[in-house]
């Protein structure tokens, strides 16, 4: 009998482990004994932290994609197809495409996503970088904006990239800046909690810089509603704030297919932290975005998870116990403006240590960016 | 007493790294209805300040603090 590894979504996590698990299994594969099947809902997979650059006109979304085919080796079985309903009694998948597939393994690696319409008044009245349109729309925004009141808002929690808003509000800054605009524009930065960023270091690093650069900070800052027509923002807390263009982080949502399955209440997979294996089902596991794990939403946790769940599988099918364990490795970098960044890297628990922003650790981003389809095919 | 405290909805955020324990729990607080009692478990001391620091801000209601072994449980109501 053949033991069928079945991984849903086509993102960081998926192509990532579907390579390692081929690297890991390959005997297995060769000899007919282990299939590993990956399946998306498109041709091609989306690499988000371009976005970042679209607003700005250094990327284009055009260049944020690439075929899923591309990415992962000849021995993966992969399926253009969307996973309607998990059965994790039957351990068989739904298809859009019409009838299932059955499963030994399963791996939820579905990503997280945007739910602006969960804010009322934001579609109307904000824009976003979060997203393909979103990002373009915004470059338009901007190109034409001379004047005014940018505000920044982190408004869904969780959402991707704790880093990202921090890096647009630095950038849009610098951007401005060398355009001879910044004078005529003022900036703000919301967050929802009582200081700049949710890790300490981070808030304890922004905060002065900033200070220096003009930036208004509003922190417990928790946006409930947008006026469109008055473009103000009005809070939880109680506020009200004015605005002439919003950039909004939108809410996130898990997905209906996770709380449909019974495997997380809010459509986030409720797994084991280190083990990553789904609470509320057997032979289930969920990378990336879509497990609800107490750390960030971000590549490089999906990255890295992706290969402790290919150990932890590859042991299972070879009848050994498996071990490995994630311990929560994250590795952001953060833009500082248009030509300086600098990184941070923590795992559970830990607080991470600042550094300089510098323009090597800048280059290094983009270099990143340029050979994340080196990281997405496992080869780094 | 906390013990016959019974939450609607448990957010573990023991562990937490970025961002944190308190931003798990706002994420919750958007979603939920009035008067839903949320327990947050956290490992981080500084919550214990952050999270009623936050609360009152929001208007909502603090109902307990639990020390266990090795992290708190935070009761908080939602007023709204
Ligand atoms: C603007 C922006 C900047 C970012 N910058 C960074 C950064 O600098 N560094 C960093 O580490 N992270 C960054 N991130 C976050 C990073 O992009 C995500 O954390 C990462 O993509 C998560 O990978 P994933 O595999 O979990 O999900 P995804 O990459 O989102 O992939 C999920 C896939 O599953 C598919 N899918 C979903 N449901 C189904 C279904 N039912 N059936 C079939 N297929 C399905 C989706 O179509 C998608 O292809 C950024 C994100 C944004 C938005």
């Amino acid at each position: 009998m053949t033991e069928r590894i079945v991984i849903v979504g086509g993102g960081t996590g998926g192509t990532v482990l579907a390579n390692r698990l081929t690297e890991r299994l390959e005997p297995e594969i060769d000899s007919g004994d282990v299939e590993v099947v990956l399946i998306n809902d498109g041709e091609k997979q989306f690499y988000k932290p371009a976005y970042l650059y679209v607003p700005f006109g250094k990327k284009d979304v055009s260049e944020a994609s690439k075929p899923i085919r591309d990415l992962i080796p000849r021995a993966v079985d992969f399926r253009v197809d969307r996973v309607e309903r998990v059965d994790t009694d039957r351990k068989r998948v739904t298809l859009a495409s019409g009838g299932g597939l059955s499963y030994d393994q399963l791996v939820l690696a579905t990503g997280a996503n945007l739910a602006p319409e969960n804010t009322p008044g934001l579609v109307e009245g904000g824009h976003h970088f979060y997203g393909p349109e979103g990002a373009e729309a915004l470059r338009e925004e901007l190109a034409e904006f001379r004047e005014g009141h940018i505000v920044l808002s982190v408004i869904g929690v969780p959402h991707m990239c704790p880093a990202a808003p921090v890096e647009f509000t630095l950038m849009v800054d610098d951007w401005l800046r060398k355009r001879g605009l910044r004078e005529d524009v003022e900036i703000t930065y919301t967050y929802p909690i009582q200081r700049a960023h949710g890790l300490q270091s981070i808030a304890d690093w922004v905060t002065p810089i900033f200070e220096e650069r003009d930036v208004n900070l509003e922190t417990f800052f928790n946006v409930q509603e947008v006026d469109p027509d008055a473009q103000v923002l009005e809070t939880m807390e109680g506020k009200e704030m004015e605005y002439d263009l919003l950039v909004g982080i939108p809410p996130h949502e898990g997905s209906d297919l996770v709380r449909e399955a019974g495997l997380g209440d809010d459509g986030w997979v409720a797994v084991d932290q280190h083990t990553l294996e789904a609470e509320h089902a057997e032979d289930v596991y969920a990378i990336g975005d879509a497990a609800d794990i107490p750390t960030s939403k971000a590549g490089s946790v999906a990255h890295y998870a992706a290969g402790t769940v290919a150990a932890r599988i590859a042991s299972d099918v070879r009848g050994e116990i498996p071990t490995a364990s994630f311990d929560g490795k994250t590795v952001c970098f953060i833009e500082t403006g248009m030509d300086e960044a600098t990184f941070v890297s923590f795992d559970y628990g830990s607080e991470p240590t600042m550094r300089e922003p510098s323009k090597p650790i800048h280059w290094s981003k983009l270099g990143y960016n340029e050979s994340y389809w080196l990281t997405a095919r496992g080869l780094i | 007493m906390s013990e016959s405290i019974s939450p609607d909805v448990t957010v573990d955020s023991r562990g937490a790294a970025c961002p944190g324990p308190l931003m798990d729990l706002i994420g919750k607080v958007q979603d939920a209805d009035p008067g839903t009692v949320i327990e947050l478990q956290t490992s981080d001391s500084g919550s214990k300040g952050d999270v009623p620091e936050w609360v009152e801000e929001a208007g909502h209601e603090l109902l307990d603090t639990v020390e266990h072994d090795d992290y708190w449980s935070l009761y908080v109501e939602t007023t709204k």
